[in-house]
This record gives structure tokens, sequence and C-alpha cells, in this order.
């Protein structure tokens, strides 16, 4: 088994050695000689088998299976280009569009999805080129209309959600508003005192970390 | 050369200086709040900024590496920070140093990890008194970190030279107008590994050996210092 060169939730740096022998290297490191080193500023977590560091910033590159928000930018003959705040853009085409079918010749494709209409999608495939194919098959899936949107940063993701859901759902039951979170970091926020939401969902990107932070946003929700 | 000022008398240098010390630096990260990632070093009276946006799609798309993304950076001295106003715009030395940066920094990030994409560094040279392009380099390494890059550790840069034929390390302006060699160097500081190395003026190899180990030995202070900077952003989330 290997050596641990710092403690479990540490704070590291780009080229920190995490440990040494043998660990598997997760996400947010790299193996050198031997050695596990952490790619990003982050946190460091020393599982039974494996290191992974949580990242403090950066930015959002699709991954398969993640839930995403995204605006449609362009519309082609069959297909839909989605725009997902990421250096990717998001091809949805038609027939992973809708659960239904739709026919060319009776509707256009801007009936169904038009720019600047904001969907809640997934992500099915994403190839070393990273093209990125989407899909709105899952019953989850749809477009978005009414409400807010608000980007946080796609490291604090975890941090909205919470254990098990808990942070999101202690939000949603205080401001009864609906939330929809991205894993690009987008959050849609509808009904309910959203002003509040708003407010809370703000406090978790700006001091995402450390501890308390359930604690924090309880405080705020309680104010009013 | 101009022998009328001592550069170097009893060991000390014109600003009180020893022969292995570095100037006081200062470093801070997150200076830019539109920016993915920013930083600001300084080394003496010279100071530079730096601010990574990215990644990012890259255009024009021919210019789109299909298997790895791309690090492009832009070396800038402001007009106000020499003594006689420089022209505003870019330049030939501007450019020629934007370029070596390119290299020192794109060799430490995993930009296969980014195919297709582009990582922007801006560095901005506020106040120039010799030694610009390693301390924009100390900004944008940490500027970098700041802005969630994947990296395999820091870049760290520091110059050495000569002057009245010691080898000294670190430069100011009056050292580096009348002295004989400078040598800025750009390194992991972890690893050992030089990722830019450059040279002005005249020496021997034993003296060049001299050099290279003093410019490395100020590279390991400057780690601490962007260390200690980078540190300090968990405490500001917090």
């Amino acid at each position: 088994m290997g050596k641990k060169l710092v403690e479990d939730k540490s704070n590291v740096l780009p080229g920190d050695v995490i440990v040494e022998g043998d660990y598997l290297s997760d996400r947010g490191t790299y193996k050198e000689n031997g050695k596990v080193k952490s790619k990003v500023l982050g946190v460091a977590r020393i599982e039974k088998s494996k290191v992974r560091v949580i990242p403090l910033s950066g930015g959002y590159i699709p991954k398969e299976g993640d839930k995403v928000i995204g605006k449609v930018s362009g519309i082609g003959p069959s297909h839909w280009w989605i725009e997902l705040d990421s250096p990717y853009d998001g091809y949805l085409s038609l027939a992973e569009g809708s659960e239904e079918f739709i026919d060319l010749d009776e509707t256009e494709l801007s009936d169904v999805y038009d720019i600047g209409d904001i969907i809640y999608t997934e992500v099915i495939k994403v190839t070393s080129e990273k093209d990125v194919k989407l899909s709105m098959q899952d019953r989850i899936c749809k477009k978005l209309t009414g409400g807010r949107i608000v980007r946080i940063s796609p490291s604090r993701v975890p941090r909205l959600i919470g254990k098990g859901g808990s942070m999101v759902e202690m939000i949603k039951n205080k401001t009864d508003s609906r939330i929809i979170i991205g894993q690009n970091g987008i959050v849609w926020i509808g009904g309910g005192k959203e002003d509040l939401a708003l407010e809370a969902v703000k406090t978790v990107d700006e001091r995402g970390h450390g501890r308390g932070l359930k604690e924090k946003v309880e405080k705020i929700l309680n104010k009013r | 050369m101009s022998e009328n000022k001592e550069l170097l008398k009893n060991g000390k240098r014109i600003d009180g200086r020893g022969i292995e010390d570095l100037r006081d630096m200062e470093a801070e990260v997150g200076i830019f709040k539109r920016a993915d990632g920013s930083g600001y070093f300084r080394m003496g009276n010279t100071e530079a900024v730096a601010a990574v946006f990215g990644p990012r799609e890259l255009h024009p798309k021919h210019r789109q590496k299909p298997k790895r993304g791309i690090l492009q950076c832009r070396y800038n001295l402001t007009p106000f920070s020499v003594e006689d106003r420089k022209r505003p715009g870019p330049s030939r030395r501007g450019k020629e140093i934007g370029k070596v940066s390119e290299g020192a920094l794109s060799s430490i990030v995993f930009l296969e990890e980014f195919p297709t994409a582009t990582i922007d560094v801006y560095m901005e040279v506020i106040s120039a008194d010799a030694g610009t392009r390693c301390v924009a380099l100390n900004a944008a390494s940490i500027a970098l970190a700041d802005a969630g890059v994947p990296m395999k550790g820091l870049i760290s840069a520091c110059a050495a030279g000569k002057i009245e034929d010691t080898p000294v390390l670190d430069l100011k302006g009056e050292e580096d107008k009348d002295g004989q060699v400078d040598l800025p160097i750009a390194m992991n500081a972890e690893t050992g590994d030089i990722t830019l190395l450059q040279m002005d003026g005249m020496t021997d190899i034993d003296e060049m050996d001299e050099m290279l180990g003093l410019a490395v030995k100020g590279c390991k202070k400057v780690a601490e210092k962007q260390r200690e900077a980078l540190m300090k952003t968990f405490e500001d989330s917090k």
C-alpha cells in the first residue's frame, strides 16, 4: 500500500505530491514516477485506493451522463446547436430532440426549440475530439420557460446540491421555488420567492468552500 | 559599456543587496473579477498583472488542433511602465516575449484535455525595472492556477546575471543596463525542468553554470512566494 504525504482534505496546488505508491489517480490528479500529484488548485481527497482533487475553480468540460442547462444557438436542417457555457457546443439531433415523432413536412424545427430557448438536457456522448451529443429522451429533460437563470462556478455545483441533495432541498422548501441545476453551472430558478432563492444560490457560489456553508445559507433563508 | 557607476562595492550592490539576494516580492491572486483567473506579481520595482481566459472556443477555426488545445500568450509593456513613454501597440520585442512565454507555459499545461480549444493568457507589465518577462511569467503562472487550468506544476521565473565579472541574482534596471550578462530562466521549481532560458551578453561555461545555479535558487524562492499567495485563496472563499 502507498504512503500519504498530505492529510485528507488538505489544500493542494498544481504539482503537489499527494500520495506515493499503490494509489489510483482519479479526477484532478496525475501519476508520475509512482507518485500521485495534483493537477489543480483544490482540496485533496484520499480514499481507500484512489485519490482525487476537488478543484476550487475551473470551467465546464462536457462529460457523458451529465444533465446540463443550455441555450439554443443555432438550427440546422435536422438538428439544433446548444450553447453549454463551455468551449464545446452541444449537438441535438432531431431523433434525440423529442420523445414524439416530429414530421419535418408539417413542423419547423424552430417550433420545437427556437433560438434563444433554454433547455434542460442530457449529455449522451462525448467523442475524443469533444463533439458533444445531447438528448432530450430522458423524462426530466425539458424546455425551461419563465423563471430565472443564474451562472455559478461549475466547481460549486456539488456544494449547491449538497449531500444527497440536502442543500438544494432546503432552499426549495424554504422558498417554494423550483430549482434545476445543470452540471455546467447554470441554475434555473422558477416560482416562489425567487429573489431569496437567488440570494441563497449566489451565497453558495461565493462562499462555496470551507465549513458551515449550510448554516450560512440557512441564516439567509430565515432572515425573511 | 559605461563604467562610471560602481555596481558592486564590498559585496554589496547599488540597492544594498548581496550577490545572492532577490528583490522584495509581492504576489496576489484573483485581482480581476471578470477574468477566469488572474494574478499580480512584483519584484522590486518591476510589476506585472496577468489574466487568463478559457479554456474557450478558438477562432479562427483553421488554427484549432483536433487532438489538443493551444495556449496563446500576450506580453505587453504598458506605455507608462518605462522611463521614456513607450509607443503603445505590438512591438517586435513584445511579440517575441509572448512567443517564448507560450512555450514556457504550455509545457506544463495539460493541453490534451481541451482539444480544439484555447487558453488565453494576457500579461501586462505595469512597471518595468529589468526582469519583466520573469515577473510577467510569475503572474501568469498563478493566474493559470487561479483559473483552475490543469497543470503539472507551477512555473517560477527569475533572472541571474553578471556585473563587474561577478555572477549575481535578479538584476535590477541599472545592473541590467550596465552589466555584462542577463540570463532569465523559467522552470518548474518542484521537478527542476527548465522551460525558458535566454541570455544576453557574453560569458564562459563555468560562469554560465554558476549563474544558472543562482537562477535556480532564485526560482525556488519565487515558487515559495507563489505558493503563499495561492494558499490565501482558500481563506478568501471561506
